[in-house]
């Protein structure tokens, strides 16, 4: 079959062991041949978008070209990844922290599955409860925020009053990017050598500070790494936000206002039903623009565990 | 507000005692939960307002708690006492949302949790009643399908990395199957839409088995990944014992290799399905929408339940509730069949795991 990319030639070579290792380089070949593929039917399909006029990318034609377009979702998308990281990541660290040098021993494996649970949980699940539980829940602290916060540019007025901000759909992605976070930096915490916290500890160190001495400057390139992992997760969500937002295509940083930018993912998935013709190809161009930013986002973090891990691995 | 500590000359001099915490916490929750209750009272708040009580209770006994440990113990365990009272409140508030979410979802979605629901599609209903049997129908089938597509290639795979990959072959799967789990799932979608698309030539192309190809772009490297650690897991010396009595090599894997790791394969595949399953975003797009039952794969729209519950939230007819309702029920169902997979998966690993010897 493919004895000629067979590695290690051998001085008898079974025909079972041909099929089978021949079988089994054409499983990772498929691997290869599916991610290429991804890659280019997404460019083939792209191409006929990148030079559209004004008039195909949406019935309003209200942009001049494609990258008019894109770039407010490109904004919206970030922005909404980042600030979820900004909740997500002090949470996880401390969840992390607490499961692996705090919860007593014996549970500490129950507590991780829990905070793992969330992460087991669908995404339009996480959307239906952003909208009918966390964003009534959540309105009376941001008419709070903003009557008392409003000269602080990002809680401007006038405040939404059904609590569907970008604010509402970070706060739910950063509640689905914790558990991602949280598991990867537990592992990392419970990497850290056993001598160097014990020496710390027997240097009269308290518990916080054996964790800021020994465990902390351990894990911190882990840290990053699952924070990159999580930010991933958050930029590629569709759901959590295609529901919880009313969107429109703008760049705002206001927090609090009804209007909304939207991210990629949301905005294909709201637009996709009702496109036809080239307007999908402009979709799908845009979903090309977010396989790539993930694409250097994971592997950015890929590599800095890589650097890190020394066969230790994650 | 400081507690008052006996200074004594045993062993614990100069320390708060044991229950200090636990006793700070319970205090401060005491006196914010008081201090809410005069604001009902004297009519500043229209309702008790818990949220409000619970919060700055903690509030409250973080501080209390640094300038009691800091009174008695000094700056240093004052910061230690801080940082484990922060780091058990930041669990905590995690808990909040998992918890508030559980008994939502089984709240609202005990309501249509009845038998029209498991037996009824939504064929000409417009208003109450329907149900999602062809949801259920349509979840099933494409899971299953990406199911048989993923877990030969995602096994095979793991057994040419373990196994036989050397050299740049091997490394460039690993580091794509890394970046394989990173793949948005909408973009998972939109790569079987264009595929399709390309492979029809019929721009309106949809079917399950699209949403199934896409499905199994997600879940081949959850099944390489776990796999790939199963297998490594597998001593050398039962291969080497294998090889010592003549045993080719295929047949090392097949009868030592694969059964020894077993268990932990298949606890993999669990988590992949149970993952893939909620997956909304690639299945609205390849594999539609519709309120009729078709148990064609390959042909015409097909429902499934996370797709069923967006279209019920996103288009609900008037009234709406009876739509939210069904969209909760769908959304419960989605979650006991998570969590079942889940369960399943951690008893397999735990009670068919082989006996290691490490």
């Amino acid at each position: 079959m493919t004895a000629s990319t067979a590695p290690a030639p051998r001085s008898v070579r079974r025909l079972g062991d041909r099929v089978f290792s021949g079988a089994a380089l054409t499983g990772g070949l498929i691997i290869l041949v599916a991610l290429a593929a991804v890659a280019i039917f997404l460019v083939a399909q792209s191409i006929p978008a990148i030079g559209a006029s004004s008039t195909d990318i949406e019935s309003s034609g209200a942009y001049p070209n494609f990258w008019a377009y894109v770039g407010p979702l490109v904004f919206g998308t970030i922005w909404a990844a980042l600030l979820a990281l900004l909740f997500a990541v002090p949470f996880s660290i401390a969840i992390a922290l607490f499961i692996s040098h705090y919860a007593p021993r014996r549970i500490a494996r129950a507590l991780g599955a829990v905070i793992d649970l969330l992460a087991a949980i669908p995404s339009v699940v996480y959307g239906a409860w952003g909208i009918f539980v966390f964003a009534p829940f959540v309105q009376p602290f941001y008419a709070f925020l903003g009557s008392t916060l409003g000269w602080f540019p990002l809680f401007a007025g006038p405040v939404s009053p059904t609590g569907r901000t970008i604010l509402t759909a970070a706060l739910v992605l950063a509640v689905m990017v914790i558990p991602i976070v949280t598991s990867l930096s537990r592992e990392i915490f419970l990497q850290t050598p056993r001598l160097n916290e014990e020496a710390a500890l027997a240097l009269g160190a308290t518990r916080w500070e054996m964790i800021r001495m020994a465990v902390l400057p351990f894990g911190r390139s882990g840290i990053v790494a699952a924070s990159m992992l999580g930010l991933g997760r958050a930029l590629g969500e569709t759901f959590a936000v295609a529901l919880v937002l009313s969107p429109s295509v703008i760049v705002s940083a206001f927090l609090l206002k009804s209007e909304n930018p939207t991210t990629i993912a949301a905005n294909i998935a709201l637009q996709f039903p009702d496109s036809y013709g080239l307007s999908v190809n402009v979709l799908i161009a845009t979903g090309l623009i977010l396989f790539v930013i993930t694409f250097v986002v994971n592997a950015a973090s890929r590599a800095i565990v890589g650097r890190r891990g020394g066969g230790k691995g994650i | 507000m400081a507690t008052t500590t006996a200074v004594s000359s045993n062993i614990r001099a100069g320390q708060l005692p044991r229950y200090s915490p636990v006793g700070l916490l319970i205090l401060s929750l005491i006196v914010t939960g008081g201090l809410f209750l005069v604001f009902l009272l004297a009519g500043m708040t229209a309702a008790y307002n818990v949220t409000g009580a619970i919060f700055f209770g903690l509030v409250l006994w973080v501080v209390v708690t640094y300038v009691a440990s800091f009174l008695v113990e000094g700056s240093r365990r004052a910061k230690d006492r801080l940082v484990t009272a922060l780091v058990c409140t930041a669990f905590g508030v995690a808990l909040i949302p998992l918890l508030s979410l559980l008994v939502t979802v089984i709240a609202r979605g005990a309501e249509r949790f009845d038998g029209s629901f498991f037996s009824e599609s939504m064929r000409n209903v417009t208003g109450v009643g329907g149900g999602a049997i062809h949801a259920i129908v349509g979840t099933v089938e494409i899971t299953l399908a990406a199911t048989v597509i993923s877990v030969p290639i995602g096994l095979l795979a793991a057994i040419y990395l373990v196994e036989y990959g050397r050299g740049a072959i091997a490394r460039g799967i690993t580091f794509l199957v890394d970046v394989m789990t990173g793949i948005p799932s909408i973009v998972a979608g939109l790569f079987a839409y264009a595929l399709f698309i390309l492979l029809t030539g019929n721009a309106a192309y949809r079917s399950g088995f699209g949403g199934a190809v896409a499905l199994s772009l997600l879940m081949i490297p959850i099944v390489v990944r776990s796999s790939e650690e199963m297998l490594k897991l597998v001593p050398m010396e039962l291969r080497e014992a294998s090889y010592a009595l003549g045993v080719p090599r295929w047949l090392t894997i097949g009868k030592v290799v694969l059964p020894t790791a077993l268990a932990g394969i298949v606890t993999g595949i669990m988590l992949g399905i149970a993952r893939i399953i909620g997956e909304t975003a690639p299945l609205l797009l390849i594999a539609g929408f519709t309120d009729s039952m078709n148990y064609n794969l390959f042909n015409q729209q097909m429902m499934s339940l996370p797709v069923y519950a967006y279209t019920q939230l996103t288009n609900p007819g008037t009234p709406t509730d009876p739509f939210f309702d069904r969209a909760w029920t769908a959304a419960l169902v989605l979650i006991a069949i998570v969590l079942l997979l889940n369960l399943i998966a951690r008893l397999v690993a735990r009670f068919f795991a082989p006996k290691l010897p490490r």
